[in-house]
């Protein structure tokens, strides 16, 4: 487990970070390292340079107003499951960030990390497509705002350019009458998600008045359930409307699309994942007040 | 004084070390002037060796030394097979350190680079050319015998290793013609990877000048290791000297002497500087050895009231592309005798099949042999529940040997040596309350639940064991072991010993036997192991023998010191020695107890010898060798409570009740955690790890991220109690308690998830457990109907 020498330069700025990875073409970003360092390790990749971003400390923390929780890149799985403004205003991300791996693991691995990494199996990717979060990337020469939706394009892959940094994650806060949850079939071994549902509902009384819910794990992208979300909204959030919804669950997924190896194949996730949706909304549906 | 730290629960010695970080591995060592090495593994499972071109590597930054496997040539001898099975037609085919011609699994060696650094000895790697021609590969024991399977070595027909026999009792066809009831099963003890928290490695230091070789070594039995390698590698074993430092789990797998090893000592002679070679997790995965690994038919008759009347099975042993160390011995001896269990079967017939396959050696891991043994019977006689509709308790009980204490014949030609199995699954019942469990089944299943108990009563050979039979079944070594005990002046105790703990708390549990036979406070007493240049030949910890023989040896010794103490005291007393009475430490005339000489007074008195009796030699010290007369037989019984998902396969162990016997415990916290590790090891079999390769031979569960090692968040806690039988023939009545678990526990979580799913009609899933094999065979029992 040695990597191959590789140059390493760290960023004191953003700006800089930028200009170095348009200075070194097949540079890698390097955040918390978690999915990074292992790769190099086992000599998969080989990029020509390391741009280490970790100490820049405006890309670090969680800032809120009433709308918007905006979350630095660098800010890592524990600081994020164990803010309290973000599980007050974005509990389902907390408690998707508390499932992530191990301590050790939510010590240092961060969003930023996590979601340009893109792995279909990873947690965030769906929490933040279902709560409608905006990606802020920069690069050295503008700054743009990705919608969640259009930040993941496949396995592991992004909308991130060759030059582009993700500086930032913006949230939308929490408004009442609104509940959600994340439920996980976790790999026993990686414990990343096989299956990974998050679900958002918004109510008046028992009626159902708008609906969010992404499955992540069973495609190469996050997959809005967008056929389950239409089942539900407009009707009483019934334990039978619940499990109608969440059979349209296999209606959302592409054969060609869904992701199979030898613990669960393509065939069993497909088949198991409108379970894993009527969890989560049971369990979003059960934490309205 | 200090006797009733025996069987008292005190904290680990070793456990500070180990858990702050302050031991030392054999990866933490470093001597001045140190080279690494580093091993080019194959990366296919079966291929020609048309070339290698290692010049480019040669010249790379870093790099002193290049080898392949013609370098070898007439200076490395091939990695030896040690257990040589009789009557099994065994052939052994030539295993060398580094592959000549022909590559025969992923992780293969194919040449070793020698450098400065780590990192360069891994870039170097990378520069050497080799030309494979890739052969068709075989990765299924069964499949392997196969005419027309790929065969792997020349002289090796139709891949088959051995084929051993137990044939016992009465006539087995008779049995299976007469019986009412015939149940039968194919089981795939599917092939397990050990995942020591240490990876394996080796240190070795040559000195030209004296002709003297010091191995650091990632192994469970230093003193094979010596005589292996001195063999092997030309060095005499009076110039050997190999030191077991801390190591960091084993479960089996540094049982063999592996050919990284041996190349790590060939380059350190070669180029007359300390090399080290310390193997990556990859590697480990690749390249240390697996488990398991069984295809079992069998089948189980019995009368129509539930009594075994015959039990017959044939089983394809997957032994890897070449036989390690002691594998011929562990799907045979270790598995095939123990085909009886804690049941009366009058009549037992199985054949195994050793056979050859393109994959990683598969050696002994925890329970070795065993748990494959346990797995079949326990999982045959729970069908036999089902089928003549009893409960899986009352048929156990219908077939117990009955309790006895002093030995008990089985047909496989061994005699157990004490057990009260009916009184284990008593305790156990009681324990779990099972009544309760299985009338809260019954309400459960109603409203759809699927609640299942599983029952494993197992009985399992350990204490390897008495060496004439060692010699009888092949083992090409003793299996006795010995014990110094050294007193100083000052009171205080050194104790050596021939078996190499590690990690198993026999520095605690050693030191509480002498504190006991000898009065002394168990702080008073350390206990050194792993070195074989400062203990005394021993011939390694595993088989659950160190403290049934190696404890053995200790107490002997501890008696002889005693004895000799006895006879100093009188001599100070100036009392006959047939007037000396023994008390927890005090030597002293019969009645009068309060004017006695201490054994502190007495190595004081033995050390400077100033006034010794006549014929009595200076010193206060013994060695004791001790060969057992029979193996040690534990036994228990266990209880898996476990609900299945029905909707998604998955399973959750919701309760684990474990009854064990061990005989007397030296240290309960220790005999606890012991079989804590031992229960989730199995667990880890029957629900989550298999070793997966494809039809290529590519090991597709490589790492940490793809094979699933338990986790203590996926555990219920472990419920565990104990009986006490103690061993006739055991100085101190005790068994083993290392493996037990593990042999246990696997059939009980497996036994409790059929039991789940009887409603449904489920009789059979592959393990592991996992949810997609689980919830397949839900809805398959479902199409059925």
């Amino acid at each position: 487990m040695f990597p191959p020498e590789i140059d390493y330069y760290r960023a004191g700025s953003v700006i800089e970070a930028a200009q170095l990875l348009g200075r070194h073409s097949d540079s890698k970003v390097l955040a918390g390292g978690h999915s990074l360092i292992p790769v190099l390790k086992l000599r998969l990749a080989a990029p020509s340079a390391l741009i280490d971003i970790g100490r820049i400390s405006e890309l670090r923390g969680i800032a809120a107003d009433s709308s918007i929780i905006r979350i630095g890149a660098l800010t890592t799985h524990s600081e994020i499951a164990n803010s309290a403004v973000v599980g007050q205003q974005a509990p389902v991300l907390a408690e998707a960030a508390g499932m992530i791996g191990d301590p050790a693991v939510r010590n240092r691995g961060t969003i930023g990390g996590n979601v340009a990494h893109a792995d279909p199996a990873s947690d965030l990717p769906q929490v933040l497509v279902c709560l409608g979060a905006r990606f802020v990337v920069t690069n050295s020469t503008a700054r743009r705002v990705v919608p969640a939706g259009e930040f993941f394009e496949g396995l592991m892959t992004t909308s991130l350019g060759d030059t582009d940094i993700l500086t930032a994650i913006e949230v939308p806060a929490a408004v009442p009458g609104e509940s959600s949850a994340y439920v996980k079939f976790a790999h026993p071994a990686s414990r990343y998600a096989v299956v990974g549902v998050a679900a958002k509902v918004s109510a008046e009384g028992s009626r159902c008045t708008a609906a969010s819910v992404v499955v992540g794990g069973v495609c190469p992208a996050p997959v809005r359930l967008a056929a389950v979300e239409a089942a539900l909204v407009g009707g009483d959030m019934t334990e039978h409307a619940i499990e109608v919804a969440g059979a349209r669950t296999t209606d959302c997924l592409d054969d060609d699309e869904v992701l199979g190896d030898i613990y669960a194949s393509a065939g069993y996730r497909k088949s198991v994942a409108r379970v894993w949706v009527r969890r989560a909304l049971t369990a979003a549906i059960g934490r309205l007040s | 004084m200090s006797a009733s730290t025996f069987g008292s629960g005190i904290r680990r010695r070793e456990d500070p070390r180990l858990i702050t970080g302050a031991a030392t591995y054999t990866d933490d060592i470093v001597v001045p002037g140190m080279l690494h090495a580093a091993m080019l593994r194959s990366p296919y499972a079966h291929a020609k060796i048309a070339g290698i071109d290692t010049s480019a590597a040669a010249d790379a930054p870093g790099v002193v030394a290049v080898y392949t496997g013609a370098d070898l040539e007439g200076e490395l001898g091939a990695a030896p097979c040690a257990w040589l099975l009789p009557n099994a037609d065994l052939k052994i085919a030539d295993y060398p350190c580094i592959a000549k011609d022909t590559v025969r699994y992923v992780g293969d060696i194919v040449a070793v680079v020698v450098a400065k650094s780590q990192y360069q000895a891994s870039d170097a790697l990378e520069r050497i050319d080799v030309d494979y021609e890739p052969l068709d590969a075989v990765v299924d024991p069964k499949a392997a015998v196969d005419d027309g399977a790929p065969q792997l070595h020349e002289d090796v027909q139709n891949n088959q290793a051995f084929h051993w026999t137990v044939t016992g009792g009465g006539d087995i066809d008779e049995a299976f013609y007469s019986a009412h009831v015939v149940v039968k099963e194919t089981i795939v003890q599917q092939r397990l990877i050990p995942n020591a928290m240490e990876p394996r490695g080796a240190l070795a230091s040559y000195q030209k000048a004296t002709g003297e070789l010091t191995l650091w070594n990632t192994t469970q039995n230093p003193h094979i290791v010596r005589f292996l390698c001195s063999l092997v590698c030309g060095v005499p074993e009076d110039r050997l000297r190999v030191i077991a430092p801390e190591v960091g789990g084993g479960f089996g797998s540094k049982i063999a002497v592996y050919p990284g090893d041996f190349i790590t000592v060939f380059c350190s002679k070669k180029l007359g500087v300390p090399v080290k070679w310390v193997e990556s997790r990859s590697e480990n995965y690749q390249a240390t050895t697996h488990g398991r690994d069984h295809v079992q038919e069998i089948e189980m008759a019995a009368t129509e009231d539930g009594r075994i009347i015959g039990l017959r099975a044939t089983v394809w042993a997957g032994m890897g592309a070449y036989l390690s160390t002691a594998a011929p011995g562990i799907p045979t001896i270790l598995h095939g005798l123990m085909l009886s269990g804690v049941y009366d079967i009058p009549a037992i017939h199985e054949d195994v099949y050793g056979v050859y396959t393109n994959t990683t050696p598969v050696e002994a891991y925890r329970g070795a042999g065993r748990p494959e043994a346990t797995f079949m019977v326990e999982r045959l006689i729970d069908q036999l529940a089902t089928k003549i509709e009893k409960d899986p308790a009352e048929v156990r009980r219908l077939n117990f040997i009955p309790k006895f204490d002093d030995g008990h014949d089985v047909v496989t030609g061994l005699t157990y040596d004490s057990g009260d199995y009916g009184g284990a699954l008593s305790k156990l019942m009681d324990a779990s309350g099972y009544d309760q469990l299985r009338a809260e089944q019954a309400v459960e299943r109603k409203k759809g639940r699927y609640i299942g108990l599983g029952l494993s009563t197992y009985v399992e050979i350990c204490g390897l064991g008495p060496s004439q039979v060692a010699g009888a079944i092949g083992f090409q070594g003793g299996l006795w072991e010995s014990a110094i005990i050294r007193f100083h002046p000052s009171g205080k105790v050194h104790v050596m010993i021939g078996a190499s703990p590690h990690g198993q708390g026999e520095e605690t549990t050693f030191a509480q036997i002498v504190a006991r036979e000898l009065g002394v406070s168990p702080d008073d007493v350390k206990v050194m192991h792993g070195d074989t240049d400062n203990t005394p030949m021993g011939w390694g910890t595993y088989g659950s023998r160190t403290t049934a023989v190696g404890g053995a040896a200790l107490a002997l010794a501890a008696r002889k010191i005693r004895d000799k103490a006895k006879i100093i005291a009188a001599h100070l007393l100036e009392a006959a020695v047939e007037d000396m009475e023994y008390d927890d430490g005090n030597f002293f005339v019969k009645g009068a107890p309060d004017s006695g000489k201490s054994i502190q007074d007495i190595a004081l008195m033995a050390n400077v010898a100033w006034n010794m009796p006549e014929g009595v030699e200076a010193g206060l010290e013994a060695t004791s060798f001790y060969d057992p007369p029979n193996f040690v037989f534990p036994y228990g019984a266990h209880l898996a409570v476990v609900e299945v998902d029905s909707e998604t396969g998955h399973v959750d162990l919701k309760r684990y009740v474990a009854v064990d016997d061990c005989g007397p415990q030296i240290n309960p916290m220790i005999v606890e955690g012991q079989v804590h590790g031992g229960i989730v090891q199995g667990i880890g079999q029957a629900l989550w790890e298999e070793g997966v390769y494809d039809d290529d031979g590519q090991l597709l569960t490589g790492s940490l991220l793809d094979y699933a090692i338990p986790r203590a968040d996926r555990l219920p806690p472990i419920e565990v109690h104990s009986t006490v039988t103690p061993s006739p023939h055991h100085p101190l009545g005790v068994k083993g308690i290392g493996e037990a678990g593990t042999i246990a526990s696997t059939a009980a979580v497996y036994n409790a998830v059929i039991d789940a799913l009887q409603p449904i009609g489920v009789e059979h899933v592959r393990m592991p457990l996992t949810p997609e094999r689980v919830w397949q065979s839900i809805k398959e029992a479902d199409e059925r109907g």
